[in-house]
C-alpha cells in the first residue's frame, strides 16, 4: 500500500530534477530546509529521526541534494522527506514536507480491534513493517537505525 | 536524397557560432568593462581575467556544436601582497561566472581558517561542510588558504578541512568554484605541501604591487567615492605621502591609502570645526594639504 504522506504524494515519486526545482522553490522562500527519515510510517508519527540540522542560509540546492543523496545512501530502506520551515512572524511552521524516498516494497496497515467495556471495539491501525524493531524493517538488516550526524 | 542534402545544409548551418551574438547574449561585456574602469593598475588580472571569460564563452560556443569540453575546471588561487585587490576582484569574479552561467546564483561566501576549522574532533567536518553548502551555486572565497595547513602541528583539525574541501572541489565542480587567496611566499609553501590543491587548481593569478601613479589614482578613486576630491596641493602632499609610505615597514599598498584617506577626512574635520564656524560646499568635499601633511608619515625618519 502506497503511504501519502506530505505534498506530492498522489503524484508518481518526483524526480531528482523535481526534487531539487521544489528546495530551490523553499529557498527563495527563505524558508530553513532540513532532511528527515524514518522506518515507523504511521500517519501520526511526527517526529522523524534528523539528518543533520536544518540549514539555513543556503542559496542552492545542490548543498541539499547533496545531504538527501548522503540520507539515501545511509537509510536505502527508510521513508525519507525533506521539511521546509518558514521563521517568519506569524507563521513559525513547516510550509512544505514531501517525500524523496519510500520503500521499494510497502505492505501497508493493519486494522487492529481492542475490545473495550461492554462489548464496545474500539480501532485503529498498525503498520505490518513495525513488527519488526527498527532498524531491521523493509528488509534492512542492520542492528539500528543509521543516525544522522550531520555529515 | 532532397532528405539528406537538406539535412547536411541544416548541419553546416548549426556548425557556425556567432561568437558576438553570443557575448551580446550573456552580457559579458559589463562586468569586465566595469572591471577595467573601476579598478586601477592590475593589467595582468585583467588581461588573465578576459582570457578566462573568453575560454568560457568558447566552451559555451563548443557545446552548441555538440563538441564535448566537460565542465571546465574554475578554481582560482589569487596570490599577491596586502591591499592588492584580491578581494575586490573574487567579487567581480563572483558576477562575470554568473553572468556567464558557470555558477548558478553568483554570491560570494568569504571564509578564513576560523569558519571552516573546529575546535575538537568531530567538529570540523561539519562546519566545513556547512560552508561549503552555504556557498553553493556561488563562489567561495578563502582568504589566507595557507592557514588551514599547519605542518608544525601533525594533529591540527586543518587537514581535514583540506580534505573535505578537494573532495568537493573535485566532485562538485560544477556547483561551486573555489578561489584561494593569500600571500605569495606562503602561497608557494601551502601549494607546496598540498600538491593536491594546486592540480586541482587551474588558474594561478599573481597581483603585482601598484607602482606610485597608480597608488596616487587609487586614492582619487576613492576620495570621488565617497564625494571627495583632493586639492592641488593635496595631491602634491599625496604624492609625497605615498613616496615615503611605501618604504615604511606595514604597507599595504591601496588599504595603506584607504586609511591614510580616512585619517585625512577626519584631520579636515577638525580643521573646519576649528576654523570661523562657517564652511562652504566646497570646503566641505575638499581635502587640503595640511590634512594629509600632518601625518606621522611624514615626521618619521626613513631609515
Amino acid at each position: 500500500m502506497r503511504v501519502t504522506q506530505g505534498a506530492f504524494s498522489f503524484l508518481p515519486d518526483l524526480t531528482d530534477a523535481q526534487i531539487s526545482a521544489q528546495i530551490e522553490y523553499c529557498l527563495r522562500q527563505e524558508w530553513a530546509v532540513s532532511v528527515e527519515f524514518t522506518d515507523d510510517p504511521h500517519p501520526r508519527n511526527t517526529y522523524w529521526e534528523m539528518w543533520g540540522m536544518p540549514m539555513f542560509d543556503l542559496r542552492d540546492a545542490a548543498g541539499v541534494m547533496a545531504e538527501v543523496r548522503a540520507c539515501r545512501k545511509a537509510n536505502p530502506h527508510a521513508y525519507v522527506r525533506v521539511n521546509a520551515f518558514d521563521s517568519t512572524r506569524g507563521w513559525e511552521t513547516v510550509r512544505l514536507s514531501f517525500l524523496v524516498q519510500r520503500p521499494a516494497d510497502e505492505p501497508g496497515f493493519r486494522l487492529a480491534r481492542m475490545e473495550a467495556q461492554g462489548r464496545t471495539i474500539r480501532y485503529t491501525i498498525q503498520a505490518y513493517s513495525v513488527d519488526q524493531p527498527p532498524g531491521r524493517r523493509y528488509g534492512a538488516n542492520q542492528a539500528s537505525a543509521t543516525q544522522g550526524d550531520g555529515s | 536524397m532532397s532528405v539528406s542534402a537538406a539535412a547536411t545544409a541544416f548541419d553546416s548551418a548549426a556548425e557556425v557560432v556567432d561568437l558576438k551574438a553570443l557575448l551580446a547574449d550573456t552580457d559579458l561585456n559589463a562586468p569586465i568593462t566595469e572591471l577595467e574602469r573601476d579598478l586601477v593598475g592590475l593589467a595582468p588580472v585583467k588581461l588573465r581575467i578576459r582570457e578566462i571569460a573568453a575560454f568560457l564563452l568558447v566552451a559555451r560556443a563548443r557545446e552548441q556544436v555538440g563538441l564535448s569540453s566537460g565542465p571546465p575546471t574554475l578554481h582560482m588561487a589569487f596570490t599577491g601582497n596586502p591591499g592588492t585587490g584580491k578581494t575586490t576582484v573574487a567579487l567581480r569574479m563572483a558576477s562575470i561566472l554568473h553572468r556567464l552561467g558557470y555558477v548558478r546564483k553568483g554570491h560570494l561566501v568569504s571564509v578564513t581558517r576560523d569558519d571552516l576549522v573546529g575546535q575538537f574532533i568531530g567538529h570540523t567536518a561539519p562546519k566545513t561542510k556547512d560552508v561549503l553548502k552555504r556557498a553553493m551555486g556561488g563562489v567561495l572565497f578563502i582568504d589566507e588558504a595557507y592557514y588551514l595547513h599547519r605542518p608544525e602541528n601533525e594533529k591540527d583539525y586543518g587537514q581535514e578541512a583540506i580534505e573535505i574541501l578537494l573532495q568537493v572541489m573535485e566532485n562538485q565542480r560544477e556547483d561551486l568554484v573555489v578561489i584561494l587567496a593569500g600571500y605569495r611566499g606562503r602561497m608557494e609553501s601551502f601549494f607546496a605541501s598540498n600538491p593536491g590543491f594546486r592540480s586541482r587548481i587551474a588558474h594561478h593569478i599573481d597581483f603585482p604591487d601598484y607602482d606610485a601613479g597608480e597608488l596616487l589614482a587609487i586614492a582619487e578613486v576613492l576620495a570621488a567615492q565617497s564625494e571627495y576630491r583632493l586639492s592641488d596641493a593635496a595631491r602634491e602632499a599625496m604624492v609625497d605621502y605615498i613616496a615615503r609610505r611605501r618604504k615604511q615597514p606595514g604597507f599595504a599598498n591601496a588599504r595603506s591609502i584607504r586609511n591614510a584617506l580616512d585619517r585625512a577626512r577626519l584631520r579636515q574635520a577638525m580643521r573646519l570645526c576649528a576654523g570661523n564656524g562657517v564652511a562652504s560646499r566646497e570646503a566641505l568635499q575638499t581635502i587640503e594639504a595640511e590634512d594629509i601633511r600632518v601625518s606621522r608619515v611624514f615626521t618619521t625618519a626613513i631609515n
